[in-house]
């Protein structure tokens, strides 16, 4: 053993160490992303990634910014593991020039983590449409943003669906709900929800967990085939979706008899299974595909200058556009943050100003080129989910593509209200949060 | 030339017993000691408290419980994921039962339970040994884990099944929380990792440490001389397991602050803190400590160097960072495959005689 060159090895890594800190000279809008590109969750974490950053591009190469203010777009690996995303939050939260202005935790456990540390740091959290569900409590969670909608909402609206399909709330009596979910804390969260409504319109509910990854759910599936639910949820995620949609099809369970969350339906969820998966069903808050203005502005502006983080050919994807619509409604709450405070160098606390008054109605979606590809999205002091409505789409196996096959289904809020009220509460005594008034 | 025991005459049995009876090593581990209580906690900031040293230092404890186990008494255990989580559990609901209580003493009986609980899954290793004891530890790993997600109590029926750390005040001073500072929660968990490394290092000094090592080397004519295998094993999944129950409290408490069973305590958790001790050199104190320095650290440089150093793309840096961690691991053991400890010890032989080898 040459100790020599290991220490010239130890002395090269430290010296290089300080090389990060270099700075620059004018202001920026720091915008930081937790992604994971490694790992079994990575053909998930990947588009979406792909997404957000390519907006934030188009948008620095397109506008020069945001009001001007070039955008400094920084990511961190966290390989959906928390204590990598611990490491990642500490290590962006402070980056110069502006701090983070807003952070996508892109994972329930990390933004539970973030949670108590949001208001002490003064960085927003956008987890959009996942993390704790009583966050839509503005009362007590100030910094804390998770519209357009939850998964409370979207339990209720998937219930909603399903009682079209069996001829109004009535037909629910009797018929077996089960739920496949990831069993961690993003995969329990719609169970009180679905259980609370089981009370209320008598169907049979039952939680089926998988234990990440999520590759074996052979007992799972033949839990489902003895005993014949009516109607499957799923609440999965990364390679947990692909092994459920194939196993569903090995069964034969028919398939739009199957529901999943909106993080369980994208090309890639659906695509392993093939011809098989043709009728798999998923919840939505906005478009698939890439026909909209804006994609086009990012092909033109960020593709064709070799600026692209993915494929050409898979912008349009559920998941891209899911990314991209969360770097959407981040950069207009900065927007919004530097027309309330006059200033174009705003920070953190700005930011979360900017959050709460958030309006993006359908007027300026279509000046964004994003017209009719979700809904108006309005922000106040005490409802920090928006309006918390959630549609299905299908996919289509033959066309290789997913269309929205219902209407927007409004939230039940006499059955997540309460919920939302008491968890918040919980969560206020626990941790003596004074609720401010709105 | 500077590393030489010549002249360093010990007049009395204590002197000759003391832990570091090599005045330079003495003054060495001295200078690091007050460097890590009086120099580091005034240039501490949030990233290398929560990121770096607090991972570390947890990571070093549990180790060091598992060293006591594995590489002291030589039963091979990957439970150390559900021990922790027994140390977790433990303090979260004492915390949640008794708020008054002082945060060193919920430490110490979470340890005890973990002990209790590290005792009963010891058993099996009056039986069986080596590899079958490895699958009966495993039974722990799965069972307990299962157990803290499926039974409401342990999680205050939480919706998620997550536990959450209350904020806890440690003679006025918060540690726990985001509004602890970096330096208290820092100056807290080293001063009870010292406190247990050293307690450690005596213990198996001692004359329960010969006994669990007498029974590593050979378990049958350790019985012979005369030790009690039943009193030798299950002390040493007690002392293991507490350690591992403190490492584990720490972990949740001031470290993380919130945690789900099935990601934070699953059986990669026991096997990271395995690779720490296999890497770190079995049966040593110190190994436990460059084990977690190399697996916790090595890591973050690594990630750090490639994307703020060499402007790599995070998603690269991270698929690269997986692979020169295996390198490494790999090259590390064929250059000396009893750990680094044991490369210390070759460094500091080889510095005796420096610079006249011969």
């Amino acid at each position: 053993m040459n100790l020599r060159k290991l220490t010239g090895v130890a002395v090269a890594a430290v010296l290089a160490l300080p090389m990060f800190a270099s700075g620059a000279n004018a202001y920026e809008l720091v915008i930081p992303t937790l992604d994971y590109r490694t790992g079994p969750y990575a053909p998930n974490g990947i588009p979406v990634a792909n997404g957000f950053t390519d907006y934030l591009n188009m948008l620095n190469e397109r506008d020069g910014g945001i009001n001007g203010v070039k955008i400094k777009h920084v990511d961190c690996e966290t390989g959906y593991n928390t204590k990598k995303g611990v490491e990642c939050y500490e290590k962006v939260k402070n980056t110069p020039p502006s701090g983070a202005l807003a952070i996508q935790p892109l994972s329930t456990g990390i933004t539970y983590q973030l949670i108590p540390k949001a208001a002490v740091d003064e960085v927003p959290i956008f987890s959009m449409g996942y993390g704790r569900t009583s966050a839509a409590n503005g009362k007590v969670f100030p910094w804390v943003f998770n519209f357009p909608a939850t998964y409370w909402s979207q339990a209720t609206a998937l219930v909603q669906y399903i009682a079209d399909q069996e001829g109004g709330f009535d037909g629910l009596k009797g018929k077996k709900i089960y739920l496949v979910y990831h069993n961690s804390a993003y995969g329990k969260e719609p169970i009180r929800t679905l259980e609370a409504m089981a009370e209320k319109f008598g169907y049979e509910f039952r939680g089926l967990p998988v234990d990440h990854p999520g590759q074996e759910q052979k007992a799972t599936w033949l839990q489902i085939r003895k005993e014949k639910p009516d109607w499957v949820l799923m609440w999965g995620w990364g390679v947990m979706n692909q092994v459920a949609i194939k196993e569903a099809a090995s069964i034969r369970y028919p398939m739009d008899h199957f529901i999943g969350v909106w993080w369980s339906g994208s090309e890639n969820d659906v695509m392993p299974a093939g011809e098989a998966a043709d009728g798999y069903l998923s919840g939505a808050f906005h478009a698939p595909g890439g026909g909209f203005p804006v994609h086009d502005d990012i092909r033109k502006h960020v593709y064709d200058k070799g600026l692209g983080k993915g494929d050409r050919d898979r912008i349009g994807e559920v998941l891209y556009n899911r990314g991209m619509v969360g770097a959407m409604w981040t950069t207009e709450a900065i927007r919004k943050a530097m027309e309330i405070h006059g200033t174009t160098e705003v920070i953190g606390k700005h930011v979360r100003d900017g959050f709460e008054a958030l309006d993006v109605d359908e007027v300026r979606l279509e000046e964004l080129g994003l017209g009719g590809f979700t809904y108006p999205v309005k922000i106040t002091c005490e409802n920090h989910e928006g309006p918390g409505k959630v549609a299905v789409q299908q996919w289509d196996a033959k066309a290789k593509q997913w269309n929205i096959v219902s209407k927007f289904y409004e939230p039940l809020r006499d059955v997540t209200g309460p919920l939302i009220e008491a968890d918040s509460a919980a969560y206020a005594a626990e941790n003596n949060v004074t609720p401010r008034d709105c | 030339m500077f590393y030489r025991e010549s002249g360093q005459l010990k007049s009395s049995y204590p002197a000759d017993q003391a832990i570091f009876p090599i005045a330079q090593d003495r003054w060495f581990v001295i200078g690091v000691l007050a460097a890590a209580f009086l120099v580091i906690p005034f240039f501490l900031n949030q990233y290398w408290a929560n990121a770096v040293l607090l991972p570390f230092l947890v990571y070093a404890l549990a180790g060091l419980g598992l060293n006591i186990l594995t590489g002291y008494c030589g039963q091979v255990s990957l439970g150390t994921g559900a021990f922790m989580a027994v140390g977790a559990y433990a303090s979260f609901k004492f915390v949640g039962f008794f708020p008054e209580l002082n945060f060193l003493i919920v430490l110490a009986l979470s340890g005890v339970i973990t002990a209790v609980v590290g005792m009963i899954f010891g058993l099996p290793s009056l039986r069986i040994k080596g590899f079958y004891l490895a699958v009966a530890t495993l039974a722990a790993q799965f069972f307990l884990v299962w157990m803290f997600n499926k039974v409401g109590w342990f999680y205050d029926y939480n919706l998620t099944g997550m536990i959450t750390v209350r904020p806890i005040d440690f003679f006025g001073i918060r540690i726990t929380g985001p509004e602890a500072t970096p330096a208290a929660k820092y100056l807290f968990t080293l001063t009870v990792v010292c406190v247990l490394a050293l307690s450690a290092k005596n213990i198996v000094r001692g004359r329960i440490g010969r006994e669990w090592m007498a029974i590593r080397d050979m378990d049958i004519a350790a019985e012979l001389i005369g030790i009690r295998p039943l009193r030798a094993k299950l002390s040493a999944f007690a002392v293991s397991s507490f350690y591992i129950g403190v490492a584990g409290a720490l972990y949740f408490a001031v470290y993380l602050g919130a945690v789900e069973p099935v990601e934070a305590f699953d059986i990669n958790q026991s096997f990271y803190v395995l690779f720490i001790i296999i890497i770190g050199g079995l049966g040593s104190v110190l190994g436990a400590f460059l084990g977690a320095a190399f697996i916790v650290l090595v890591p973050i440089l690594l990630k750090n160097i490639m994307v703020g150093g060499m402007g790599f793309d995070s998603g690269m840096a991270g698929h690269v960072e997986i692979l020169l961690m295996g390198m490494l691991i790999i090259f590390f053991l064929i250059v000396e495959p009893h750990g680094l400890a044991r490369l210390w010890q070759i460094a500091k032989e080889k510095l005796r005689l420096w610079p006249f080898p011969h």
